[in-house]
């Protein structure tokens, strides 16, 4: 042996794996020259680890498939965050214009009136989070409609039916409760055959304004309005045009 | 603050590729890898600045590997693990032979397999394997060791068993 100290396990794997120092590096090959048993074993796994390497060489060097680019990941990303953000502002909204005091009102007031606005506000947000729920865009699935509208009813504190809008092509899916500023509030979804969905909030809102207030939010159209104290906001993917007559058909209903 | 991006990006390729090696399914180690970088850049500011990025990346990939093997096990996919061991075993039959190493490292335990992994193919030092799984250098020393030892029974078991045969 030609240098100090015997040799170790640990410094045969680091031989294996390329990692001694030139005294060492000597020291084991001397010491596998006069050990043909260790020898043959150390070049096992020497020719194992080549041979590991090699199989997994294609896998890095081809090229990185779009779904892994750091930009894409980054754009998913923020998409999830604004929606996220949105939905909380939409939330905080929904307590300020209750009180009619908040930063909503406070800059809007010659837009939309405040309570109308919320209303749409808190429709929309409460549409972008469940207009896209797969697997439960309901609570009450409309098989129990007497039972949805009863529980939904008896929460909102105003009787509350499911407008028949099937000669516009939407079926009720069924519905949810929701928080609403001082009470609850409801929603209503439809769908219809090409899976567009609509959906109908509801909650108590100062006022006995009726006029219609027009709202367009991305892909998202609104009207909403009040009426002897319930606010209203019809919603979907549609033009003004034609969300205008779902509109005034569940005003009707309602009035 | 540095764009991660720029440091992300370059490590991509090692990550798919043990990805690969752990699970031998493009698609899922793709998954893998995915959230590996989503988790990277949500948790970008949370890591040690002067730390080694690399191996920070590969500590989040083992682990939610290892997170989400010991949920499916808990769910019980026992189909699945009887079917991947069929599977494995069938393979073997002709890996061995022209020393299919990637094959063989799925009889190990995780842990030595991605020692092996981690030292022998992505080049970590004996340090940062030791800090990516979590446990002590000496610690590790011995798996590899170890790991090594089973591989070679693995391959010497089948190289006897062809001999017999002839």
């Amino acid at each position: 042996m030609t240098s100090d100290g015997p040799i170790v396990e640990d410094e045969l794997q680091a031989y294996v794996d390329g990692r001694l120092g030139d005294a060492r590096r000597t020291a084991v090959e001397a010491y596998l020259a006069q050990n043909p048993d260790v020898r043959e074993r150390v070049a096992l796994d020497i020719r194992q680890r080549n041979a590991l390497r090699g199989q997994l060489e294609g896998r890095f060097a081809e090229p990185v498939p779009p779904r892994l680019w750091i930009a894409n990941i980054r754009a998913a990303r923020r998409a999830t965050l604004a929606r996220r953000l949105a939905a909380i502002a939409a939330g905080l909204l929904l307590f300020t214009v209750g009180a009619g005091t908040g930063w909503f009102a406070a800059h809007h007031e010659t837009l939309a009136p405040p309570a109308t606005a919320g209303v749409a506000q808190n429709a929309t947000a409460a549409y972008r989070t469940y207009v896209v729920e797969v697997a439960h865009p309901v609570e009450v699935a409309s098989s129990q409609e007497a039972h949805l509208l009863q529980w939904l009813s008896r929460r909102l504190g105003k009787p509350l039916a499911a407008p028949d809008l099937t000669p516009f092509g939407y079926h009720l899916m069924g519905g949810r409760l929701l928080p609403g500023n001082d009470s609850a509030a409801a929603q209503l979804m439809y769908d219809d055959a090409s899976g567009k969905r609509l959906t109908l909030y509801v909650r108590a809102a100062p006022g006995s304004e009726t006029a219609f207030r027009f709202n367009r939010d991305g892909d998202a159209a609104t009207f909403a309005w009040i009426d002897q104290g319930f606010g209203f906001a019809v919603t979907a993917p549609a033009t003004r045009e034609e969300l205008l007559p779902i509109a005034e058909a569940v005003y009707r209903r309602f009035n | 603050m540095a764009d991660p991006g720029p440091l992300i990006e370059p490590h991509i390729p090692a990550l798919r590729r043990y990805a690969f090696a752990l699970l031998r399914d493009r698609d899922r180690a793709d998954d893998l890898v995915q959230d590996t970088l989503e988790r990277a850049l949500s948790r970008w500011l949370l890591r040690h600045a002067d730390g080694d990025v690399r191996a920070w990346l590969f500590t989040i990939l083992r682990n939610l590997h290892v997170s989400r093997w010991r949920s499916e096990r808990r769910r019980g996919a026992s189909v699945d693990m009887d079917e991947t061991t069929v599977g494995v075993a069938a393979r073997q039959e002709a890996a061995l032979e022209v020393h299919d190493v990637l094959a063989a490292i799925d009889q190990l335990p995780e842990e030595q397999k991605s020692l092996l992994l981690l030292v022998g193919v992505e080049d970590f030092s004996y340090d940062d394997a030791a800090r990516i799984l979590g446990m002590p250098l000496g610690t590790v020393m011995s798996r590899l060791s170890r790991a090594r030892q089973r591989l070679r029974a693995l391959v010497a078991g089948k190289v006897t068993l062809l001999r017999r045969v002839k």
